[in-house]
C-alpha cells in the first residue's frame, strides 16, 4: 500500500476509537512535554551562563604571553633549548653550526610536535601576525599602571587600565553612568564609582557630578635616553656588542582627560586577564601614546640590550576571536607561532561537561515519561488488534499482505507519535514559558533584573518530534508484528 | 472413504449424474481449468483428535463455470473455499489456480492472488462499518496500489454493476442486508478478478433478496468481463446450503460430506 493510503487509513482507524486514541496521544504529548520542558530549561541555563561569560569577553579571548625562554638574538630557537645555545649566544652572538647540531640531537629526544614550536618575543610584528590569523577580530595589549588622578587640589592614587573600543559591549559596563569613549583617541576617562566619589567629595560634589569634568592624570612616563647622555657613554664603555646597553628615563608625565563615565565598584572585565580592580579606564590608543612605565619594563631593558632596541615588547596581548568555538584553533596557531596561549575556555571545559551531564540527566527524566507513554501506545494498539481482528482478516482476504497490515499498525503508532510529539512540544513550550514567567516574577520581587532561563531551540523541537516518532514506532513494533501474523481464517471467524 | 471420480472432461459432460465413489487418481491438467485441486486435505488437530475438514478432494473447475458446493454444516465447504482463496494452507495436496500452484507462492504472491486473481464474498458481508460504501469498494484498489485518480471511476463502475451507483457516500449501517451484500460483491469485483468465491452469499438474507443476489452473481458469471488479458468469463464458486438456489443458478453442484466429495451433479 502507498504511504498516502496508509496514513489515510491509519488516521481513519484512529478516529474510530477517538477517546482512547486521544488519551494515548495525550500521554505521549505529556511525555514529550516533560522532555522538552526539562531540556529547554537545561539549555536555557547553559545559554544564560554562556551568554554572560561571552559578553564579559571571557570566552572569546585568548591571552598570549611570550614563552619563558626564547632566543635572545630574536632568531628562531627551539623551546626549552636553553642550555647549550645560551652558551653559544654568549660566546658567539649567533647560532653556529655546532649549536644547530646539538639542537637537532635534542629535538630527536623530544616530542616531535613540541620540537617544531619556536619561541619568539611578543612585539609589534607579532601583534600584526596575530591579527592576521583566521577568525581573529582584534589584538590588543593591556596597559595597567599606577596613576594619580588630580581634580582641583584633590588627588586619588589608583590603578589605571586601558580599554579597547570593543569593551563598550561588555557586561562589565552594565549600569554605567554617562557613556563610553567617543573615539579611540579621545582624551576621555571612565572612573570607577569609589574613585569618582573620592574626587567629587573634595569639591563637595556628588560622584555623578564628575561627569563632563576635566581632570589630570599623572603617571610615570618613559623617555628614551639622549644619544649623548652619560648612560649612553656607559653603554659605549661596555664595548661588548652582546651586552650593549639600552634604557630610558622615567619622568613624571601628565595628561588632561574628560570624565565621560562612572562604573560600579565591580570589576570591568576587558579581556582574559582583566580581573584586578582599577579606579580608572582610558582608551587603549591613548594609553599606548602615553608611553607609561610598565611592570615588565625592567626585563625589557635587559632584553632590548640584546635585541638592539628595535621596538616595544608586550607583556601580553589579548586576542579576541569571532566565536568561542574558534578559541581552540586560534590557541593552536598561537602555540605554533611560538607563544604561550591561555583562555578561560580551558578552565570552563569542566563547567560545560557538567552542563552536558545535567542535560543528559534532565533528558533521561523527561524520557521516562515518554517511556511510560509508549506503554500506552502498546496497550492501545494491542486492544485495537483484538477489536479489529475480523477487520484484519477482511483486509487479508482482500489482498493485504502481512507487510501491509504491519505498516498499517506502524502508521497508526507513527501518527500518534507525530501528533503527540507536536502537541508535546507545544505543551512543553507552554510549561517552560510558565516557568520563565514565574521565575522572572520572583526575580523582580527580589529586585533582580529578569533573566531568560529557558530556551527552546529548533534542534530541540525537531529532536523531540523525531524522538517521539521513534519511540512510538518502537512501541508499535510488537502490536504491528502481532497483527501481521494473524491467521486470516481465524481472524475472519472472530466475532 | 472413497473418492469420487472427478475427471473434468467426463464430469462436465455427464449432466445431473451422481458419480460413484471411486479411489482417488491424479488428474492431468485440463485445458481451460481455472482451478484444480489434487488430493487436497486440511486437517485440524483438536487435542488428541484430528478433524478432517477437507479430506482428499480432487477437482477441476473450468474457466467461466458456475460451481456450487452443497453440504451440511461442517462438511468442509468453507474450509475448501479458504484453501482455494489461499487464505489457508492445505495439510497436503495442491491447489492450482489459473495454472499456478498456491503452495509454491510466497506470502506476498498469495496476497496478490487474493487481491487480483480472485474476489471473495462472505456470508456476513464483512464491510468495514466506519468506511463509506465508496471507501469499502476502493479498499482492494488501494491494496493493489491503483493510482488514486483512476479509482473513483473504477469504484463507480463496480457499484453501478450491482445497482448501487448512487449510494457512494452511505455507510454500511445505513444499507439493508441485500444492499450490503451488493456492496461486498462490488468490492470483490472491483479489481476485475477472473474467479469469484462466494461463501454462503445468501445466508444472511431473506429468500427474495437471496434470489436477487444470486441473479447478480449469475450475471457476473455469464457476460464476459473485459480483463487485461482480453474478454474472459468470470468463474464462480459458491458455497451454499440452499439446494434450490444452487440447482437454479449453478452449472455444476458438488456435494460435500465429511470433507470429501459425495457427488457431482452437472446441470
Amino acid at each position: 500500500m502507498k504511504i498516502g493510503d496508509l496514513t489515510e487509513l491509519a488516521t481513519q482507524n484512529l478516529r474510530e476509537a477517538l477517546l482512547r486514541n486521544s488519551l494515548t496521544t495525550l500521554g505521549i504529548a505529556v511525555g514529550v512535554a516533560s522532555l522538552v520542558a526539562m531540556l529547554s530549561l537545561g539549555v536555557g541555563l547553559q545559554d544564560l551562563i554562556n551568554r554572560r561569560l561571552e559578553r564579559n569577553g571571557l570566552f572569546d579571548t585568548v591571552l598570549v604571553r611570550p614563552r619563558t625562554s626564547f632566543n635572545a638574538t630574536g632568531q628562531i630557537r627551539r623551546n626549552r633549548d636553553f642550555g647549550p645555545d645560551r652558551t653559544n649566544a654568549r660566546t658567539n652572538g649567533r647560532t653556529d653550526g655546532r649549536g644547530q647540531d646539538d639542537r637537532n640531537q635534542d629535538n630527536a629526544r623530544r616530542d616531535p610536535a613540541d620540537s617544531d614550536i619556536v619561541s619568539r618575543p611578543l612585539d609589534r610584528d607579532a601583534r600584526r601576525q596575530l591579527a592576521q590569523l583566521p577568525h581573529v577580530l582584534e589584538v590588543y595589549p593591556e596597559f595597567r599602571f599606577t596613576g594619580d588622578l588630580r581634580f582641583g587640589p584633590a588627588g586619588h592614587l589608583t590603578q589605571v587600565t586601558s580599554l579597547p573600543m570593543s569593551a563598550s559591549a561588555s557586561d562589565g559596563l552594565e549600569g554605567m553612568q554617562g557613556r563610553f569613549f567617543s573615539a579611540p583617541e579621545a582624551h576621555e576617562i571612565i572612573l570607577q564609582a569609589d574613585a569618582a566619589a573620592d574626587l567629587a567629595d573634595s569639591q563637595r560634589l556628588l560622584a555623578a557630578d564628575m561627569l563632563g569634568k576635566d581632570l589630570v592624570l599623572r603617571y610615570a612616563g618613559r623617555e628614551p635616553l639622549p644619544a649623548t647622555s652619560p648612560n649612553s657613554r656607559a653603554r659605549d664603555r661596555a664595548a661588548n656588542a652582546d651586552d650593549a646597553a639600552f634604557g630610558f628615563s622615567i619622568i613624571s608625565s601628565r595628561i588632561s582627560l574628560r570624565v565621560v563615565g562612572i562604573v560600579d565598584a565591580e570589576t570591568v572585565a576587558s579581556g582574559a586577564n582583566a580581573f584586578g580592580r582599577s579606579g580608572a579606564y582610558v582608551p587603549l590608543a591613548v594609553a599606548e601614546e602615553l608611553g607609561v612605565v610598565q611592570g615588565n619594563d625592567m626585563g625589557e631593558v635587559v632584553r632590548e640590550s640584546a635585541l638592539g632596541g628595535n621596538g616595544q615588547h608586550y607583556t601580553n596581548l589579548t586576542v579576541r576571536v569571532e566565536r568561542p568555538a574558534d578559541v581552540p584553533a586560534v590557541e593552536d596557531s598561537v602555540r605554533q607561532m611560538g607563544y604561550a596561549p591561555f583562555s578561560l575556555l580551558d578552565l570552563t571545559r569542566n563547567l560545560r561537561r557538567l552542563f552536558a551531564i545535567l542535560d543528559l540527566l534532565l533528558g533521561i527524566f523527561g524520557s521516562l515519561a515518554l517511556a511510560v507513554a509508549s506503554l500506552g501506545i502498546i496497550n492501545t494498539l494491542v486492544m485495537a488488534i483484538l477489536e479489529r481482528r475480523r477487520e484484519i482478516g477482511v483486509l487479508k482476504a482482500l489482498g493485504a499482505s502481512d507487510k501491509d497490515v504491519r505498516q498499517l499498525f506502524f502508521a497508526e503508532a507513527g501518527v500518534m507519535g507525530l501528533l503527540g510529539g507536536a502537541g508535546g512540544v507545544a505543551l512543553g513550550w507552554a510549561i517552560g514559558r510558565l516557568i520563565q514567567l514565574g521565575t522572572n516574577y520572583y526575580l523582580r520581587q527580589q529586585q533582580i533584573p529578569p533573566e531568560n532561563i529557558w530556551t527552546v531551540p529548533v534542534w530541540l523541537v525537531a529532536s523531540a518530534i523525531v524522538f517521539s516518532l521513534a519511540v512510538s514506532l518502537a512501541a508499535g513494533l510488537y502490536p504491528a508484528s502481532r497483527a501481521a501474523r494473524l491467521d486470516p481464517v481465524e481472524a475472519l471467524r472472530y466475532e | 472413504m472413497t473418492e469420487p471420480k472427478t475427471e473434468p472432461s467426463t464430469a462436465s459432460k455427464s449432466a445431473s449424474t451422481t458419480e460413484s465413489k471411486t479411489s482417488s487418481t491424479r488428474i492431468p491438467a485440463a485445458n481451460g481449468a481455472a482451478i484444480r485441486t489434487e488430493q487436497l486435505t486440511r486437517h485440524y488437530h483438536l487435542g488428541a483428535s484430528v478433524i478432517r475438514a477437507v479430506d482428499g478432494i480432487t477437482l477441476d473447475v473450468r474457466a467461466g463455470e458456475f460451481l456450487a458446493f452443497l453440504g451440511a454444516s461442517g462438511s468442509g465447504k468453507s474450509s475448501l473455499l479458504n484453501l482455494l482463496a489461499g487464505l489457508d494452507h492445505p495439510t497436503s495436496g495442491a491447489v492450482f489456480v489459473l495454472g499456478r500452484e498456491l503452495g509454491r507462492m510466497t506470502s506476498l504472491e498469495l496476497s496478490r492472488h487474493r487481491n487480483q486473481t480472485i474476489g471473495i464474498v462472505f456470508q456476513s458481508f464483512n464491510l468495514l462499518p466506519r468506511m463509506t460504501v465508496m471507501e469499502n469498494v476502493e479498499l482492494p484498489l488501494r491494496l493493489a496500489e491503483v493510482p488514486r485518480a483512476s479509482r473513483p471511476a473504477r469504484v463507480k463502475e463496480a457499484l453501478e454493476r450491482v445497482g448501487l451507483g448512487e449510494r457512494l457516500a452511505h455507510r454500511p449501517g445505513e444499507l439493508s442486508g441485500g444492499e450490503q451484500q451488493r456492496v461486498a460483491i462490488a468490492r470483490a469485483m472491483v479489481n476485475r478478478p477472473r474467479i469469484l468465491l462466494a461463501d454462503e452469499p445468501t445466508g444472511n438474507l431473506d429468500s427474495n433478496t437471496g434470489e436477487d443476489i444470486l441473479r447478480l452473481i449469475s450475471g457476473i458469471n455469464r457476460p464476459p468481463l473485459i480483463t487485461s488479458d482480453g474478454v474472459e468469463p468470470t468463474t464462480v464458486l459458491m458455497v451454499t446450503h440452499e439446494r434450490a438456489l444452487a440447482e437454479h443458478y449453478a452449472g455444476r453442484i458438488v456435494t460435500l460430506a465429511d470433507g470429501r466429495i459425495e457427488r457431482i451433479e452437472q446441470r
